[in-house]
């Protein structure tokens, strides 16, 4: 080994606590990097490849009912590929073992081919025999999930028909990579189940025969959807097509895409923080290295190195922390990729696992963390090669310090001796101490972008639950039906309190911009579920008014006393024009609200309804339980606590992991950079805390001079580092905002405290250990050597 | 006397601080023979430094100019002058320069690395009687001892010219004389054109001519007839 490689070693390990300090932060850009470019690719190419594989259709309409002999008429449909029918529906089933009721999304699975498109995935068993009609084969996470094998069976009540079923087989499909059950915040595939049965048994159940309800169609691609779309909302018009959509309104594409683009906003966001700081620890770093080694320089210029090989020389020690930092950052990296992977594993249900991190996305990260601390490197590398040898060898001139008004001020404030030092030495380095300080406020910033998510997530719980939805369970009726049938459900057992609600799907237009949703109508009087108004009293719709929530409200462009028309695609399919009446601030989803009363009188029909929202007598829920497994009609029941808890719960775990992780960067970045500064003015200072020990001051007044210094430049961070936080918090809802859900922006004076405290307290512990070498600081030696 | 190896032509360096020009030298002209041990003398800031880093091709003359033997540095690119330096010139400082972090032996080793026709390492140090201590950091030794280390890095690659710079100035007596004492063996020994500079008046007798320097100028040379050995002198 040539001897100047063996000094470049040797000053890495002298220096290796503040490299592994840079290289720490260089790490965290590098995992995250890595996690979230590596997570990107492995999500979208699998879900490519899923899409591809088993032929997710392009274009999605649900309606009423639709003769069979339409589907020639759509595959005629310019753009259009294939073209898929099928029979959909809910069903309330009746798991063996277990008490509560489940609700299954039945499909019907065609006789003599496979599907076209949509195509299920054999997991387990057989598809159904079309000459048993009993045979059905479930998605395999629910399977999983209720422990079902090919041979059991459970019932199912099929329009008030109890059937009893056989599982024959378990499958996934590209429409259910990510399961969510109706009215549900989170998958439960233990209360939600996929069923595929043969197509004669779905038209039996559902009175279907000859007929569909479901449609699904390719388009050729690099096609936009728009012309599809319209032409079948044309033909299915008849037919109570509920509006066609593409796959940005797919429930589980969205989710996934929902997911993808959070990472790709992550790779866009996080890593360059993390490589800009170290790149600035690592020029702060060398220049100081550079600063002391000046006549090192000048020496090997004189044995005749060159100005490449001095200035490789430098570059080569960032290259050792970038190797270090490099390394620790896969080895994170990967078990962040991992954990992440497992995480996607748990929500989505893909039939085969491409969550592995390309070489290339390593690669990539690597050179990234190389390229920046090279960058960093850089000026103070090329300086030492710029340095004339002949200056080199000079010792360089003391820093000139100028009075300035300052000066004039610190002396007015008599301020003492170590004091006027401290801030010196701040305006001595400006933009040294600025760019500290800026790297402390990131770390204080990203405490605060992270926790402030457990305050917002409390007010969407609290909101949604706590406030608006106070009912324990809604009840939901694949038709709708009469309102008398109210009287019925409260008295079901351990039913308290039972409320009517409708809901009908329209298209809301206001001007060019236009929007499908649900439209919630209830009676005026309700209790339990709520709209509220900006101080929490509840709103009441007049008849011929219409409620929106303020996100819809943005999207469509429209303010409170605003008309808009409502194209209803339920009923009668009449558009009306309806009035703004007010705006509710709501986290869950795009909500509509409408009087009941007026949209009965509207849709000419007997009082109906299509859920019932009630209250419960714990006591009684077994009874309860057992009674709506067979109650007619009866489609779907969302129990409002599980559904709380289980949004809680997984989110709540995210949260714990999200903020832990931040916390911990926050740490990293803070060490990283207190450590180096403090480690920097320890050696700049070196002579004078000596001189300043030998002419009579304590340890306590000159560890003062160095701590002090640092805290003050921590201090000054703080409230730069709220700004960035807010600031960062604020981007964060926007991007998070999207029809499924927003999160409010809730910033409590608590989190600035917490993001404070964290970055204070690791800030003070760093330089108390740099401090220690106050103490070891031998005296005569540091005022003999000649700097 | 023998072939000239060093020839200047008028040379002058002036420092613009900006308020004030400095004339470090102020027209140089000098010869400097193959094989000669030569005593830069004067006071300080006369320009003693400036010229031998002219000559070791650390720095650029402002005005005239400078031959190594045929070839004219005054114009070399900065590129020239490092190969220039990397094959023929040994330096030794006063403030013998040694990179802490590499040993004795380690030192040496950063010259016999690039010098295209070194002597091992070793050799280098028993010549300046270090070879018991070859593996010490430069804070394990005393001053004379890093000095003779810088030498024996110096003289490593076999230069033609030795240029030292005020070698013994931060040592005391004894350790100096010791330093001098090497430097008269490797001139002796390996006949290496030697410059050393010196405030010191006592140490010009070792030399065999001895150029004083006055306010950027040479104001006198003197030849010595009757040479000291190191060990004779005292200051
Ligand atoms: N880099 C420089 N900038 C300005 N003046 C310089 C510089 N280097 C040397 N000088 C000035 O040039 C003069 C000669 O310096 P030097 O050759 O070091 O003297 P000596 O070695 O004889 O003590 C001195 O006046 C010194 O102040
Ligand atoms: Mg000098």
């Amino acid at each position: 080994m040539q001897a100047i490689d063996r000094k470049l070693l040797r000053d890495f390990k002298r220096l290796w606590i503040q490299a592994i300090a840079i290289a720490l932060v260089l790490a965290c850009g590098v995992a995250i990097l890595l996690t979230s470019v590596g997570m990107y690719t492995a999500l979208s190419e699998t879900r490519a490849a899923y899409y591809e594989r088993n032929r997710f259709a392009d274009v999605f309409v649900h309606t009423t009912r639709a003769p069979l002999s339409l589907v020639p008429e759509i595959a005629q449909i310019d753009g259009v590929l294939s073209v898929e029918a099928r029979i959909a529906g809910d069903a309330i089933l009746d798991l063996p073992d277990r008490i509560k009721p489940a609700v299954g999304r039945i499909l019907s699975y065609p006789e003599d081919t496979a599907p076209v498109l949509n195509v299920p995935l054999l997991v387990e068993g057989r598809f159904p025999n079309p000459v048993h009609t009993d045979e059905v084969v479930v998605n395999a996470p629910f399977a999983a999930e209720n422990g079902f094998r090919p041979g059991d069976s459970f019932s199912a009540n099929l329009k008030g028909q109890k059937r009893e079923l056989t599982i024959v087989g378990t499958a996934l499909s590209p429409e259910f990579v990510y399961t969510i059950g109706p009215g549900a915040l989170m998958p439960d595939n233990s209360s939600f189940g996929i069923i595929w049965m043969s197509e004669r048994a779905a038209a039996a159940a559902f009175d279907m025969t000859g007929a569909f309800n479901e449609i699904s169609v390719a388009i050729a691609s690099g096609m936009s959807p728009e012309p599809v779309i319209d032409a079948l909302d044309d033909l299915l018009k008849p037919f109570g097509g509920l509006g066609a959509y593409d796959r940005t309104t797919h429930q589980s594409d969205a989710f996934l895409d929902a997911e993808i683009s959070q990472l790709r906003g992550m790779a866009a966001i996080l890593p360059p923080i993390f490589f800009g700081i170290s790149g600035f620890l690592v020029s702060m770093v060398m220049g100081r290295i550079i600063a002391l080694e000046r006549s090192e320089i000048g020496l090997l210029k004189a044995i005749g190195y060159s100005n490449t090989e001095i200035c490789l020389h430098y570059l080569m020690l960032a290259g050792l922390i970038a190797i270090v930092g490099v390394l620790l950052g896969w080895g994170a990296g990967t078990v962040l990729a991992r954990s992440t992977a497992a995480q996607y594993a748990q929500f989505f249900n893909f039939p085969f696992v491409i969550f592995r991190v390309s070489y290339w996305v390593y690669a990539a990260a690597g050179l990234a963390g190389l390229a920046t601390t090279s960058l960093g490197a850089a000026q103070s590398a090329l300086k030492a090669a710029r340095l004339a040898p002949a200056i080199a060898m000079q010792p360089p001139a003391p820093p000139r310090f100028k009075r300035s008004f300052v000066d004039e001020a610190m002396a007015h404030l008599k301020l003492s001796q170590p004091t006027i030092m401290i801030l010196r030495s701040l305006l001595r380095w400006p933009i040294r101490s600025a760019m500290t300080s800026l790297g402390l406020a990131l770390a204080v910033s990203s405490v605060i972008a992270s926790i402030f998510i457990n305050d917002a997530l409390d007010e969407i719980v609290d909101l949604a639950f706590y406030q608006t939805n106070r009912q324990d369970a809604m009840l939901l009726f694949s038709d709708d039906i009469p309102e008398t049938a109210l009287e019925d459900v409260r008295n079901l057992p351990g039913v308290l309190q039972a409320e009517s609600q409708q809901y009908h799907t329209a298209i809301l237009h206001h001007g060019h911009l236009s929007k499908r949703v649900a439209i919630e109508a209830r009676p005026p009087d309700t209790d339990l579920s709520r709209v509220l108004d900006a101080d929490g009293k509840p709103l009441i719709v007049p008849p011929g008014g219409i409620v929106l929530s303020v996100r819809l409200a943005r999207q469509l462009d429209v303010e409170s006393g605003d008309v808009l028309e409502a194209e209803f695609l339920s009923g009668r399919r009449e558009t009306y024009a309806l009035s703004v009446t007010g705006l509710v601030e709501q986290h869950l989803g795009l909500g509509a609200y409408m009087d009941l009363e007026f949209m009965n009188t509207l849709f000419r029909q007997i009082p109906q309804l299509s859920v019932a929202n009630v209250t419960l007598d714990d006591h009684q829920m077994d009874a309860l339980h057992r009674a709506i497994k067979d109650l007619p009609k009866l489609s779907g029941i969302i129990e409002m606590n599980d559904n709380r808890r289980a949004f809680q719960d997984t989110v709540e775990q995210n949260v714990v992991v999200m903020n832990t992780m931040y916390i911990v960067i926050a740490v990293l970045i803070t060490v990283g950079v207190t450590y180096n500064a403090a480690r920097i003015q320890l050696s700049e200072r070196a002579r004078e805390l000596a001189s300043l020990r030998i002419l009579g001051f304590g340890r306590g007044e000159v560890s003062y001079i160095l701590v002090g210094e640092m805290m003050l430049i921590a201090v000054i961070a703080q409230p730069v580092g709220w700004l960035i936080g807010a600031w960062i918090a604020q981007a964060m809802t926007n991007a998070f905002t999207s029809d499924l859900y927003a999160i409010p922006l809730v910033l409590k004076p608590a989190t600035f405290t917490v993001g404070s405290l964290v970055v204070l307290c690791a800030a003070f512990a760093s330089a108390m250990v740099v401090r220690r070498r106050l103490d070891r600081l031998d005296l005569i030696a540091v005022m003999k050597t000649r700097e | 006397m023998s072939e000239i190896i060093f020839r200047t032509q008028g040379i002058t360096k002036v420092y613009d601080t900006g308020e004030v020009k400095v004339y470090a030298l102020a027209g140089v002209d000098l010869e400097l023979y193959k094989g000669e041990l030569t005593v830069l003398l004067g006071p300080s800031g006369s320009g003693k430094s400036t010229l031998l880093n002219i000559l070791g091709g650390l720095d650029h003359a402002t005005d005239g100019q400078v031959w190594f033997e045929d070839t004219e540095l005054t114009d070399m690119s900065d590129r020239d002058l490092t190969r220039y330096r990397r094959d023929h010139v040994g330096f030794v400082f006063q403030f013998y320069n040694l990179v802490p972090s590499l040993t004795a032996r380690e030192n040496v080793q950063l010259v016999t690395d690039v010098a295209p026709n070194p002597m091992p390492a070793a050799e280098a140090l028993d010549l300046v009687g270090l070879g018991k201590r070859m593996d010490h950091f430069p804070s394990e030794m005393s001053g004379g001892e890093q000095q003779r280390v810088a030498i024996a890095r110096a003289i490593a690659k076999r230069p033609q010219i030795l240029l030292c710079d005020e070698p013994t100035g931060a040592l005391d007596s004894t350790t100096g004389v010791q330093v001098l004492e090497v430097l008269r063996d490797i001139n002796e020994r390996f006949g290496t054109t030697t410059v050393v500079i010196t405030h010191n008046a006592e140490i010009q007798r070792m030399a065999h001519r001895v150029l004083f320097f006055q306010d950027g100028k040479i104001s006198e040379t003197r030849v010595n007839r009757d040479r000291l050995a190191p060990s004779e002198i005292v200051w």
